[in-house]
């Protein structure tokens, strides 16, 4: 479970976020909608540690993120995170850039990270792509490869940030695919998207950001049938 | 008809210089850029302003002219008694004078690697440690390695002035040749053909590396 309670978050003398209270039950998929500078990416990064909060208390499985005392590395091999741009390791063949943090960060040997890293390209598409370096590859196979490297190191929790708003649209559809597949696997997930119809389909619930705050939040039916706060009528208004 | 009284013992000469050449090279290119890491590194992780005092002494080291630094270097390790011998001074001098280019290649090397990327590397769990070690310094390698063996082959060149230490380098023992034999063009034409015959292997590496890990970018 991850709770997020009354989070606040600024960037210089810009408040990005203004009080979030969140919370994401195991196999719940939350998408979060909202226009650009509304805070919603800020709060994926906040969840695993990548940044830091200015007030409030993020939990995840009970584990306070933000706490001294906290192992973040460790924390965050159960949190997965997946970003607008895929970052590939240029370096790295496809299936070395899979393998590279189970090895590293949870020790397994290479036959275990081989296996779990063929079966992780495999599930999103990619098993005939294995010694292929990234650059080789569309922005799509890209993405569904770093889904694969998050998916790899058996996260309990996935955090999708814009994933496809960097891709061709005809690149769009397969990543999007890759998604749905997790969302119906029962993956814990948190997505943030632009892609309405996607979070309609997929959501167990949606939040609707407006200027650092959580302006409603709502079962997909209920958001996107009848929205009650005026921001979100105007958003969706101006997205359809 | 050519004829040279240059004899095999004089060319036996000019290879004591070349290995000289080539020892204090390698000691200082070593040294230097070990050292170049570590303070790219440090300059890279404390910013511009905690690293300003390093910066500034790196930027004395480049800028003084060598010689400068191995005269004043010879006369400050006699003042203070330190003892050393002209090699230790001229490896000393040249370790630091490679150590300041050094740090900038690896600061640039470093910078090159997004900052995207090492977010990601972090996001699946890795230490700082980790992520320098397989994300970075990989990355980094490549794109500061034609620089790098720019800085190698101008240190080796540029090592010729620790003759005024004493030290019979190359191009020492070429000078020594000059003078007894009188014959300057034939004796700096080995010469030179010697400092390219060490340089050109290195060029070459270089050229192989960059060839070899082309294909993954």
């Amino acid at each position: 479970m991850i709770e997020i309670e009354n989070v606040r978050k600024s960037f210089g003398t810009l408040e990005v976020l203004k009080g979030i209270d969140l919370t994401v039950k195991k196999g719940e998929v939350v998408t979060v909608i909202g226009g650009s500078g509304s805070g919603k990416s800020t709060l994926l990064t906040c969840i695993n540690g990548l940044e830091p909060i200015d007030a409030g208390r993020i939990k995840v499985d009970g584990t306070e993120v933000h706490a001294k005392s906290t192992d973040l590395n460790k924390l965050r091999s159960k949190i997965g995170i997946v970003f607008q741009q895929w970052n590939a390791f240029p370096h790295l063949t496809v299936l070395e850039n899979v393998m590279l943090a189970p090895r590293k960060v949870l020790g397994q040997s290479k036959q275990a990270a081989e296996e779990m890293a063929v079966k992780q390209l495999t599930h999103v598409g990619l098993g005939e792509k294995l010694s292929v370096y990234p650059n080789r590859m569309s922005g799509g196979q890209q993405q569904r490869m770093a889904i694969a490297r998050a998916l790899a190191m058996s996260p309990e929790y996935m955090l999708f940030d814009e994933v496809t708003s960097a891709l061709d649209p005809q690149l769009v559809g397969e990543v999007l695919d890759t998604l749905r597949m997790l969302a119906s696997e029962g993956m814990t997930m948190i997505c943030v998207t632009h892609e309405m119809k996607f979070a309609r389909e997929v959501s167990d619930r949606v939040a609707f950001f407006h200027k650092g705050v959580m302006a409603e939040i709502a079962p997909p039916e209920a958001l996107f049938g009848a929205p009650k706060d005026p921001e979100l009528q105007k958003f969706l208004a101006a997205t359809h | 008809m050519f004829s040279t009284a240059l004899t095999w013992s004089d060319l036996a000469f000019l290879a004591q210089g070349a290995a000289m050449t080539l020892a204090v090279t390698a000691v200082s290119v070593a040294a230097g850029t070990l050292l170049g890491i570590l303070f790219g590194v440090i300059r890279v992780q404390a910013g511009p302003y905690w690293s300003m005092p390093l910066t500034f002494v790196l930027d004395v080291f480049r800028s003084v002219p060598l010689l400068i630094q191995l005269v004043l270097a010879n006369a400050f390790q006699s003042i203070a008694k330190l003892g050393w011998a002209p090699f230790t001074t001229s490896c000393v001098v040249l370790s630091l004078y490679t150590a300041a280019y050094c740090t900038e290649i690896v600061r640039g090397g470093i910078s090159s690697v997004p900052a995207t990327t090492r977010r990601a590397a972090r996001s699946l769990g890795m230490t700082w440690w980790q992520d320098m070690r397989y994300i970075v310094a990989p990355l980094a390698t490549r794109v500061s390695l034609p620089s790098w063996i720019g800085l190698t082959l101008g240190v080796m060149k540029d090592s010729a002035l620790v003759l005024w230490l004493g030290l019979i380098e190359l191009l020492r023992a070429s000078q020594i040749l000059v003078t007894r034999l009188q014959e300057p063009l034939f004796i700096l034409l080995i010469c030179g053909a010697i400092y390219f015959l060490i340089s050109f292997p290195i060029a070459r590496l270089g050229g192989y590396l960059e060839k070899r890990w082309s294909p993954n970018d």
